[in-house]
């Protein structure tokens, strides 16, 4: 229940930390808030010979507006991706979503990236950068280079990082005021891992849904948009049975895994029942925002 | 590798410096080094929330922390909120209404809600419950803390 010994970099730049990961041959490890990667260091499951801190690099700490992209840096906390007032105006769905992660002291410390980069199946974060197109920059020796959310977003705890690269920031797509959305998340406890979760944003034009984006997560080995979901919503008037043909889809694409919480079979169900919620409730906000 | 590395903090108003390993976790940084054992070390990977510590005066896990994390900071323990003879206000809501049992959840609750008081509506007890969520009693004395924030939330009022 200790880490392993480890040597300890304190990086003042993003250079200086990616040297520091360039010089540990593929053993080093990147902290920022820590609240995943160390109870992995505590299991030892996690063993780096080099952890390099990001936490006092200067800059990484904001949420900054970049033309019609929203930029969450590295060292930005769930708190403040919970309360931020420029995600509140062009996300209000990221809000939303933000009140199922975690625990207080847990938000205190977390990042967004960092989540990310641990890419759990059933955290919130990579679900949310892949409903809203995420484009992570990745800083290497090489250069910058940024990398789209489902080429980064490989498998369970699995991503496209190489070795000697660190996450700096993720872009977000924004989203047109009034545009519907709508969240449901099932856990055993608020706040713990999902069983499940469906998330949808759609707008209202011309009494149809247009630019329908479906997301689900804890359903599989990594959070997934569902594009053949997506295409049955698409340009339709979402009534009961829109919304039936779009769950049975749903179900048919999702490949969920047995686990002590619950069968495969159980979270396929969820999932759909959970899906008709997120649709109807993103309908009905979708034809407020249109009127609006 | 890992050689020691000189660490300043600042402990409930007192500066210290020690050398420590880098995989020194901050509650056994608190618990062996500076020898305040009020801070208890439950599960040791972030679940239970015994060991919660202010991290400048933001609730952190300190069995998720490095001590050599925090050179530099200010970091708040429950020795820090009262004395046997003079009990803390948290503190003697707990007594109040009879928030403890065995008492050993008690510390890390007790720096979660000085947390919640500083920076978080409390209006209802959903509100209260959620913020409390991270803590675990496993006496299972729940209802008796949350009457504790309830009235210390009462008298605090709406959050400035």
């Amino acid at each position: 229940m200790k880490p392993v010994a480890f040597d300890y970099v304190r990086a003042q730049s993003v250079a200086e930390a990616v040297a520091a990961l360039t010089s540990s041959g593929g053993e080093g490890k990147v902290i920022a808030g820590g609240q995943s990667l160390m109870p992995m260091m505590n299991f030892r499951m996690v063993r780096p010979s080099v952890l390099v801190d990001i936490n006092r690099i200067p800059g990484l700490d904001r949420i900054e507006e970049r033309g019609e992209r929203l930029h969450v840096g590295a060292l930005v906390r769930h708190r403040m991706t919970a309360s931020d007032p420029v995600i509140g105006r062009h996300l209000p769905v990221l809000h939303a979503v933000m009140e199922n992660v975690a625990h207080l002291t847990v938000r205190n410390r977390g990042t967004f990236c960092g989540s990310v980069c641990h890419a759990d199946p059933a955290a919130e974060m990579p679900m949310m950068t892949l409903l809203l197109n995420g484009g992570v920059h990745v800083a290497s020796p090489r250069g910058e280079r940024v990398v789209a959310a489902r080429d980064f977003l490989l498998s369970s705890l699995t991503t496209a990082l190489e070795e000697d690269e660190m996450v700096t920031g993720i872009a977000l797509d924004t989203l047109p005021p009034g545009t519907g959305w709508g969240f449901e998340e099932f856990a055993r406890r608020h706040g713990d891992y999902a069983l499940a979760a469906v998330v949808a944003t759609m707008e209202g034009r011309d009494g149809c849904a247009r630019n329908v984006r479906v997301a689900v997560m804890g359903v599989g080995d990594t959070a997934t948009r569902l594009p053949g979901v997506e295409a049955a919503l698409e340009g339709q008037r979402v009534d009961e049975d829109v919304i039936a043909g779009a769950v049975e889809r749903l179900r048919a694409e999702i490949e969920p895994n047995s686990d002590l919480n619950g069968s495969a079979d159980y979270r396929r169900h969820l999932a759909g029942v959970l899906a008709a919620r997120v649709f109807r409730a993103a309908w009905t906000r979708a034809q407020e925002g249109g009127a609006a | 590798m890992s050689g020691k590395i000189d660490i300043s903090v600042t402990v409930n108003g007192a500066s210290y410096n020690r050398s420590v390993e880098p995989r020194m976790l901050l509650s056994d940084f608190l618990r062996h080094e500076l020898g305040l054992t009020g801070t208890h070390v439950g599960c040791e990977h972030g679940v239970c929330g015994a060991c919660t510590i202010l991290l400048d005066g933001r609730s952190a896990r300190s069995c998720l922390t490095l001590a050599v994390q925090v050179d530099g900071q200010e970091i708040e323990t429950v020795e820090g909120q009262g004395s046997r003879e003079e009990l803390g206000r948290v503190q003697t809501a707990f007594r109040d209404h009879h928030g403890l049992q065995c008492g050993f959840c008690t510390p890390g609750f007790i720096m979660t809600i000085t947390d919640m008081l500083h920076h978080h509506p409390l209006e209802s007890d959903e509100q209260i419950r959620d913020a409390l969520s991270g803590n675990i009693c496993r006496c299972t004395g729940y209802q008796h803390i949350v009457n504790a924030v309830r009235e210390l939330a009462k008298e605090r009022g709406p959050l400035q």
